[in-house]
């Protein structure tokens, strides 16, 4: 049994060590919110925070995720109030799919923790997750929302 | 915890706005529809649902995929409906349920940019009929003429004694209210919820994980499977050993699919997936392991002259007004095969007991899923049922084809009474896709004396789609697919420019891989042949593009509109800044009229799109932000395409397998667009793709501007252009 702390709570996962977090998280936790995309930590869908760091959950075998603090788009709202970037995700009307943007918030809300005047350019180097619908536009609009009122 | 979805027994995949709660998806074992039936909020009419609470449920047939057909449909049935948009969710119907309705809610394809263009009549007449029976049951209870009463934002009210009751109040009594027979639709002035730029109604729950894809069904009981088919198209397994894997942690079964595939059904999906990698399998690749990137190009170039040549356009006498030309130009353009890479991968899951079937899945055509599922199992559709869950993303994929729905079927079949929801790889889906066809075509011009174009020939050589997934629909051996753009008239895809001699026609060459429908389909190359080939011949006669194009296109005056539209905005004729050039492109696609105007620099092979100008006149606008964002979203995936697409195949199999290899545009490299939605009424055009043909062309025409050479051949980074 490994044990797992999930938007503060505790989970005992009874799976192979070198199992990819985002499985436990999908599959054996049920927590569907956290997407697969690639498998190969390309295209970000299935980014969670660790220690509050933006990190890509399918390149992280779950053995090394005990002991941690583990974040997901379900822990993100606090006492039933959504957090400031997805109340902007909101507000810029920004997914269109809507399968990447679990992914894209917890990406831009890790970094605009980090940096909450995030440049244009901190977008561009930072934010490298895949939209194939091609949210972008809006993606930014909704950064640049939350960065003004920081 | 959310450990399962919840489960009613309604068979309905039922949404949540701010109005309701959460999500909860549509499940109802044993069948029982009659029962299902009752339990069901009364409905108005098909369309409709009002609760006593007053919310109001809208039924939508078309698939959600991203390209807000879902808003724009319930604000075309809640604007003739006269109820309050805030008051607005949703729910899918299932295809079983239009099957045994009579199929009320008409065709659940959404594919070729019509959610909205094709049943707006059909939904609006839904939402102005509930209000009628609204109306009705009102003025029933009131005793008093229904012409006295009048409806407006969920309220009726009879005007003489200023009398009012709500819809939800009177929502049970209408429900057996004798529907109409006529019913009059408002006049486009005085819409009042159509035309807004509205919010969407699935937002808030996608910033919360909360949606439910395809990929997010849990069933209680289910198991997972991960499947793969023989690498090379047409190929079958030789033999696979499944005692290697059996003894693993969860694994359950291993199965065979068709002669071409293999599953490992296990408890989880990574341990299905993990046992599957590790089964050794032998296939039997077959004779196209010999194809390959060469093969293909050199079959499609000889069929560029060849004399089998199927006629879509033709006008006047091409040959004799080429051999009396004063100049003649030509040139050869080639568009390669593509991958959809939808973010969700293909998946289903599926349940098989007995002699029932019933399926849940992200599909852009919920009917063709359900029949899939009937032909799979071998059962009448009227034993099967197909859930619809929200798609993370379709661009064609989904529609045509339903080979996924079928493996998750056959998979489940071999494991009665289990649920399994088989999801494929990124690695699967990559290499098992329905591509992009690929083409090639030879231009041949002829221009007088005075430079006048007077003959152009088209002679495009390579795969039809219709013939890889549908050759029933082929006409008398031509697939209309392939011509778009290049028809001679109508409201689709009229190729739009006068020259007096004409002709079209297609050698078709269908090399092994399935070919599919790629958001935009054939117009994304044909645009390139067209467009491309037109800003040539206005080079080689020394014209401005824009008036060398406008001399041909009197007749064409909404494509016209569109492109003057792009080429003030985007200050066509004015300088530029230096080292800055610019490109336009124009088209009508999908019932629409789309032009761009792009700037771009080119500094060592890096190009740099500073800006792009896109006007769209889609003939009514139902929801001009959702428009905006098809627009903006149609360069991510043009762009793309251009730029970083294109599939290579090498010993007959794909070799782009994943991200790392099929490289995608990501935020650092969206280029500016500005937008113009200039809907000009009188018809319904598509919005989902049509901007996607000019995305290419535009940038291309610009690039050739900067760096003057001609790059006719897709993708770009064959040449070591990359985009900045």
């Amino acid at each position: 049994m490994l044990h797992l702390t999930i938007n503060g709570q505790t989970h005992a996962v009874d799976v192979e060590p070198d199992t990819p977090l985002l499985w436990v998280i999908r599959d054996t936790i049920g927590m569907t919110g956290t997407k697969y995309g690639c498998g190969i930590a390309q295209c970000g869908a299935c980014t969670v925070h660790i220690n509050g760091a933006a990190t890509r959950s399918c390149g992280m075998q779950v053995g090394d995720a005990v002991g941690k603090q583990i974040t997901t788009i379900e822990g993100l709202a606090h006492n039933g109030t959504l957090d400031k970037v997805q109340q902007a995700w909101i507000d810029n009307d920004v997914p269109q799919c809507g399968y990447c943007q679990s992914g894209m918030i917890m990406a831009v809300t890790a970094l605009l923790k980090r940096k909450p005047k995030a440049t244009d350019a901190d977008i561009d180097s930072e934010i490298t997750n895949i939209c194939r619908c091609g949210t972008y536009p809006q993606v930014r609009a909704a950064i640049h929302a939350v960065v003004a009122q920081a | 915890m959310n450990d399962q979805a919840k489960f009613d027994r309604r068979s309905f995949i039922v949404g949540s706005a701010a109005a309701v709660g959460g999500l909860s998806v549509g499940f109802h074992l044993p069948f029982g529809d009659a029962a299902m039936a009752a339990e069901m909020e009364p409905e108005v009419n098909a369309w409709v649902v009002v609760k006593p609470d007053e919310t109001v449920v809208i039924r939508i047939a078309r698939s959600e995929m991203g390209q807000g057909t879902l808003t724009g449909l319930a604000q075309m049935t809640a604007e003739e409906l006269d109820c309050q948009w805030a008051k607005v969710t949703y729910e899918f119907p299932t295809p079983g349920e239009n099957a045994a309705r009579k199929r009320v809610w008409g065709d659940f394809s959404t594919v070729g940019s019509q959610g909205i263009r094709t049943s707006n009549e059909l939904v609006r007449k839904g939402g102005a009929a509930a209000r009628m029976m609204l109306v009705a049951a009102a003025a029933e209870q009131w005793k008093v003429p229904a012409a006295e009463c009048v409806a407006s934002e969920g309220t009726i009210t009879h005007t003489p004694s200023n009398r009012t009751t709500t819809y939800g109040k009177v929502a049970s009594a209408a429900a057996k209210v004798e529907p109409p027979t006529e019913i009059k639709l408002k006049d486009s002035k005085d819409w009042k919820i159509i035309g807004k730029g509205l919010k969407r109604l699935d937002t808030p729950d996608k910033t919360q994980g909360k949606t439910i894809f395809g990929i997010d069904i849990r069933l209680p009981g289910m198991l997972y499977a991960s499947f793969k088919q023989c690498p090379v198209r047409g190929g079958k397994i030789k033999s696979f050993d499944a005692a290697k894997v059996m003894g693993r942690n969860g694994v359950k079964k291993v199965v065979q699919v068709e002669d071409y595939g293999v599953a490992v059904i296990a408890d989880s999906w990574w341990r299905a997936n993990t046992a599957l990698d590790a089964m050794p399998i032998e296939w039997d690749e077959g004779p196209n392991a010999k194809v390959s990137d060469q093969t293909i190009a050199a079959w499609l170039k000889e069929g560029l002259d060849s004399d089998d040549g199927l006629v879509a356009n033709k006008g006047g006498d091409v040959k004799a007004a080429l051999a009396g030309a004063a100049k003649t130009v030509e040139a050869v353009y080639a568009y390669p095969y593509q991958a959809h890479a939808t973010m969700e991968p293909q998946n289903a899951t599926a349940l098989y007991t007995d002699d029932k079937c019933e399926v849940w899945g992200p599909t852009q055509n919920g009917e063709a899923s359900l029949a899939a599922a009937s032909a799979a199992v071998g059962l009448p559709i009227g034993k099967c049922e197909f859930h619809k869950t929200f798609v993370g993303g379709g661009f064609g994929r989904r529609g045509g084809g339903q080979d996924y729905i079928r493996h998750a079927v056959l998979i489940a079949k071999q494991m009665p009474g289990t649920p399994v929801k088989m999801l494929w790889t990124r690695e699967q889906d990559m290499t098992q896709d329905l591509y992009h066809p690929i083409t090639q075509c030879k231009i041949t011009a002829g221009l007088d004396k005075d430079n006048n174009l007077i003959a152009i020939h088209y002679r495009i050589s390579g795969q039809s789609i219709l013939a890889s997934l549908a050759p029933a629909r082929l006409q008398e051996g031509r697939d209309p697919t392939t011509f778009s753009c290049f028809e001679p008239g109508g409201t689709e895809a009229a190729y739009s420019y006068t020259v007096p001699n004409i002709l079209v026609d297609h050698s078709m060459r269908n090399p092994h891989l399935k070919a599919g429908f790629w958001r935009g389909v054939n117009i994304n190359e044909n645009a390139i042949y067209i467009e491309c080939f037109m800003d040539e011949l206005a080079k080689e006669v020394g014209m401005d593009a824009l008036e060398f194009r406008r001399k041909l296109m009197d007749k064409y005056p909404k494509n016209l509109a569109v492109l003057n539209a792009v080429a003030d905005k985007g200050d066509w004729g004015k300088p530029a800044p230096a080292g800055v050039y610019r490109g336009l492109a124009q088209a009508m696609a999908y019932g629409s009229y789309v032009a761009a105007c792009a700037e771009v620099s080119v500094d060592n092979n890096k190009v740099k799109i500073h800006r792009i100008v896109a006007a769209t006149d889609p003939g009514y606008g139902v929801n001009p932000s959702q428009i905006e964002r098809q627009v903006t979203g149609s360069f991510v995936y043009g762009l793309t395409g251009l730029f970083m697409g294109g599939i290579n195949i090498k010993d007959g199999k794909v070799e782009q397998e994943n991200f790392d290899s099929y490289e995608m545009m990501r935020i650092d490299r969206m280029p500016k667009v500005e937008v113009i939605i200039m809907p000009s009424g009188g018809f319904w055009g598509g919005v989902g793709e049509p901007t996607i043909c000019v995305a290419a062309p535009a940038v291309l025409i610009a690039i050739a501007a900067a760096t003057g050479k001609r790059y006719r051949t897709l993708p770009l980074r064959d040449y070591g252009l990359t985009l900045a």
